[in-house]
């Protein structure tokens, strides 16, 4: 028999073994980002892209390829359909991949995403030939709507980027997993490892994870807690959780219960 | 005058976007690297060939940690 946690995850034509794709946006130093990385057993990291800086020490990349991992280029900044697909064009120059994380943002204080220009520069990119992982809201319409247009995956968030609120709708998250076609990856709000494990057990396919593991204490810690929460979720998912009730069920049996009255 | 990621450069027009990255000190088939001239991606294998004219804006991109 299978065991669930280690089922690899389909992406498009891509195989991984693990759950947990990592955000590397905001780790204080490169050496902490292989450890995390390594840690977090994942296969897949984002990267951005933004203008050269000659005074930049230590090629990413250069770290990127050492770590063995998988390079998921984002389209973060864009807040129209043309410029995140022009961004994801370069990135596709720049990363030789057909992979994007697509996310347009349509509002600055919460970095939630514009849903008519998210789906526009979903459907080009799709015809353009890209593998499509859009950053969405949690709203189910939506994510079928990307869905339809071809996207590879569908990427809703549990709570803002970076706030550390965990999954503040699961009921929304749920009904996009049992209506999905796609894996469906939980991308943005993750604090701690019981919001990942959360998410793996309302029937996620996956997790990115950013800033709970590179902004937390012990950033290469949590990245192993955050697995362990993937993993977790993954099989108490395929375990089939009991049922939620108002009261007790007595789990000894009443059977053979001795009698201690006086005479 | 051309544009280089928002600043006046020193190359003049006419020069390729391989020279000018040569000015930039990015090595010749540096990977992780994409450019733009005047929002239009120019690929890599175009480097060698596209001639920058008077006015372009180009933006040279490259990995940084995000997302």
């Amino acid at each position: 028999m299978t065991r669930p946690a280690t089922d690899p995850l389909q992406i498009g034509d891509r195989v991984y073994r693990s759950r947990l794709l990592l955000g590397t946006g905001g780790f204080a130093r490169h050496q902490t980002l292989a450890d995390a990385i390594h840690a977090s057993g994942t296969e897949l990291v984002t990267v951005a892209l933004r203008r050269i800086d000659a005074a930049a020490r230590g090629s990413l990349i250069d770290v990127l390829r050492e770590a063995g991992v998988e390079l998921l280029p984002n389209t973060a900044g864009c807040f129209t359909a043309r410029d995140a697909v022009l961004t994801a064009q370069l990135a596709r120059e720049a990363f030789a991949t057909d992979l994007v994380k697509l996310e347009v943002i349509g509002d600055e204080r919460t970095l939630l995403p514009d849903a008519p220009e998210l789906l526009l520069a979903a459907e080009q990119l799709v015809a353009d030939g890209f593998t499509v992982l859009p950053y969405t809201t949690d709203d189910p319409v939506l994510a079928r709507r990307l869905e339809d247009v071809g996207c590879a995956a569908v990427m809703p968030l549990g709570s803002p980027i970076g706030s550390g609120m965990g999954i503040r709708n699961p009921y929304n998250l749920s009904l996009i997993v049992e209506r999905a076609g796609v894996p469906v990856v939980l991308d943005a709000g993750v604090g701690t490892a019981s919001d990942a494990a959360l998410a793996m057990e309302l029937g996620c396919d996956a997790v990115l994870c950013a800033s709970a593991i590179s902004r937390a204490v012990d950033p290469v810690a949590m990245a192993a807690a955050i697995r362990a929460g993937v993993e977790g979720g993954r099989l108490a998912r395929g375990a089939g959780r009991i049922p939620r009730r108002l009261h007790a069920e007595a789990s000894t049996p009443d059977a053979g219960l001795p009698s201690f009255a006086t005479p | 005058m051309i544009e280089v990621n928002g600043s006046p450069s020193d190359v003049p027009a006419g020069a390729t976007v391989a020279e000018l990255l040569a000015t930039l000190d990015v090595p010749d088939g540096a990977r992780g690297i994409a450019v733009a001239v005047d929002a239009e991606v120019v690929p890599r294998a175009e480097w060698p060939g596209f001639a920058l004219a008077d006015g372009a804006r180009v933006e040279i991109l490259t990995a940084v940690q995000g997302g």
